[in-house]
């Protein structure tokens, strides 16, 4: 286990993985911060679950499956709506190729 | 009790024609106006409450169409809540009114459609009077991460109402109005009833469908609410339950029928008191608040027996890996494209993402971002998320154990009453602390109540203290039972804070 502190370079790494841009003063709170919340999950590599079944949600139920039916009406327009920039019922988004 | 404080009072008061539910809004609207001060709203959405309450005084005066479908009894009758103003937290959606999750992102945001939460409510005459203040993303346990401003308590305005259901607190103990969702993913809800003196409930996992509220982490959030009684609680919730296709993990049980149960005894009942859940770092005064109301249910009739959660020592690194790891996968969806905040100026796709969430998130929502992002990332998977996913199931069991020898588990609901603001700003591990007694529950689904359990000094005056009510899944009716059944041996849900009138 990683018992480490987190330095600008990791905080980096993660805020590009995570889409975030962060100035060079944010990148050197974040690291502090990162740091002491890293040392507080650090806390669980002292308990042994050597045979333990992972528990990824406390649902008592697996998930259901449904008919592969028409349920809902289009309602493009409306939801398109709540979009930064659409035309002609496209999201519109910044060049992506040349 | 004056009436006009409770759902339970206002109903009867609708229904023999001593107000209208037009004339109820108009009042709330002018008491959340006249307390500004708390910030406990986000939006008042005055025309849509004002025709909603028209609507439902046609019902009350018999003059409605008898509109079966619209209201959950059914045949037409008046349901429990019919033009009964209530709030909903700002991370439910609602149908052309402003969901912002206190959130930049989604400052602007107006959804298409009601929460299923919403439309139930609504289907049982509740006139929803505006959207309350919130921790960005509910991400907080002091609602000072709102990008709409810190909300005060109305106990003392220099301390926090708790978080993240801040506003919904706040609003309820200030008496604005007799009822308000929130949302609890770590305490979100019992944490600021605690901090406020209210009652407040968090349904079994998969209870209450999640359809239309802003997911944070899908595993543990769940909605509930922010009441002055155990009696009104139970109102909200038989109106709020029930399966939805459109969540897949709803759960398709009989329902609640929570305000049934509360005339159950609680002679017999067999209280569960975990030690760890009074140990070193709980406020001493606290403690007494909470020995005593445990007292008080023992002279009723109830056991108390000793029972152990020793796994829930790890529940905060636990929560604190999981939380984040799933709310950095659900908020990978705010990337400026499809709803909400987009960044002004950018040089490419990446740099468009990078700025949009850079600007639109809050300094704590881009933290657990970051830590989620970490605990998933090559490398760290297993030591973190894997190893949080075995300590859940340990958490989980232990719980399951002690309910072999007890019907409901009793503690504090939190540590300390009401800290000052600014006071955890700058340190996000003692503000997580926050959650030791609560966060638990959520791990392993079950359903949990806080109700006042006493007055402390504290700030100003008196603060309020939690008392923590657990219960096996599914078993709400049971806890507001219990709960009910305190609140007729005691009147501490009646005491509201200075300078709150009567009627």
């Amino acid at each position: 286990m990683a018992a480490m502190s987190f330095s600008p370079a990791d905080v980096g790494k993660v805020a590009r993985l995570a889409r975030l841009s962060l100035s060079a003063a944010e990148v050197r709170a974040y690291a502090g911060d990162l740091s002491r919340i890293l040392a507080m999950l650090d806390r669980v590599d002292t308990v042994d679950t050597a045979h333990i079944t992972p528990l990824w949600h406390p649902g008592r139920q697996s998930l259901r499956m449904r008919a592969d039916s028409v349920s809902e009406e289009n309602r493009r327009d409306e939801f398109q709506q709540a979009a930064p920039a659409v035309e002609r019922g496209l999201y519109l988004v910044p060049r992506v190729l040349g | 009790m004056p009436a006009a404080r409770t759902i339970a009072g206002l109903a009867a008061m609708l229904r023999s024609g001593e107000t209208s539910s037009r004339d109820l809004c108009r009042e709330t609207i002018g008491r959340i106006r006249a307390r500004a001060d708390l910030n406990a709203f986000i939006t008042i959405a005055e025309d849509a409450a004002l025709a909603e309450a028209g609507r439902a005084d046609a019902l009350l005066s018999g003059q409605g169409e008898g509109d079966g479908a619209r209201n959950r009894a059914g045949d037409g009758a008046l349901g429990a809540l019919t033009g009964i103003p209530i709030a909903h937290k700002d991370i439910f959606s609602t149908f052309g009114v402003r969901t912002t999750c206190g959130s930049r992102m989604l400052a602007e945001y107006i959804p298409a459609f009601d929460a299923t939460v919403v439309a139930n409510l609504k289907a049982a005459g509740a006139v929803t009077i505006g959207k309350t203040n919130m921790d960005e993303f509910a991400m907080g346990s002091s609602n000072e991460n709102s990008f709409f401003g810190a909300v005060a308590n109305p106990w003392d305005a220099a301390t926090v109402p708790g978080g993240s259901s801040g506003g919904s607190a706040a609003a309820v103990a200030a008496r604005l109005l007799p009822a308000a969702t929130g949302t609890d993913t770590g305490g979100s809800i019992r944490q600021p009833a605690a901090f406020c003196g209210i009652t407040g409930l968090k349904p079994s996992y998969g209870r209450v469908s999640r359809h239309g509220m802003v997911a944070f982490a899908s595993s543990l959030d769940q909605a509930g609410t922010l009441t002055v009684t155990c009696e009104d609680a139970a109102t909200m919730l038989d109106a709020m339950a029930g399966f939805d296709p459109r969540d897949s993990t709803s759960v398709d049980a009989p329902p609640p029928r929570a305000a049934d149960s509360l005339g159950q005894t609680v002679a017999g009942l067999t209280i569960g008191l975990p030690a760890e859940f009074f140990g070193g770092g709980l406020d001493s005064a606290v403690a007494a608040s909470v020995q005593a109301a445990l007292a008080e249910l023992e002279k009723a009739g109830a056991r108390l027996v000793d029972v152990a959660l020793p796994s829930s020592e790890n529940s905060i690194p636990c929560y604190y890996i999981i939380a984040p790891a799933e709310a950095s996968s659900n908020l990978s969806r705010f990337d400026g494209v499809r709803y909400g905040f987009r960044a002004g100026e950018f040089d490419g796709l990446t740099e468009m993402y990078e700025k949009t969430r850079a600007e639109g998130f809050g300094a704590e929502v881009k933290r657990r971002i970051m830590v989620g992002a970490y605990v998933l990332s090559a490398g760290y998977y297993d030591a973190y998320y894997m190893k949080a996913l075995k300590l859940r199931r340990l958490i989980a069991d232990d719980f399951a154990r002690a309910f072999e020898r007890c019907d409901v588990i009793a503690g504090p609901t939190t540590p300390t009453c009401a800290f000052r603001r600014g006071a955890k700003m700058d340190d996000p591990v003692a503000m997580y602390l926050n959650d030791i007694y609560t966060s638990s529950v959520n791990l392993a689904g079950l359903p949990a109540l806080s109700i006042p359990a006493g007055l402390v000094s504290g700030g100003e005056g008196e603060l309020p203290v939690g008392l923590h009510l657990i219960g096996p899944y599914m078993a709400e009716a049971k806890l507001l039972g219990v709960g009910h059944q305190f609140q007729q041996l005691t009147d501490w849900h009646e005491r509201a804070p200075p300078g709150v009138g009567g009627e």
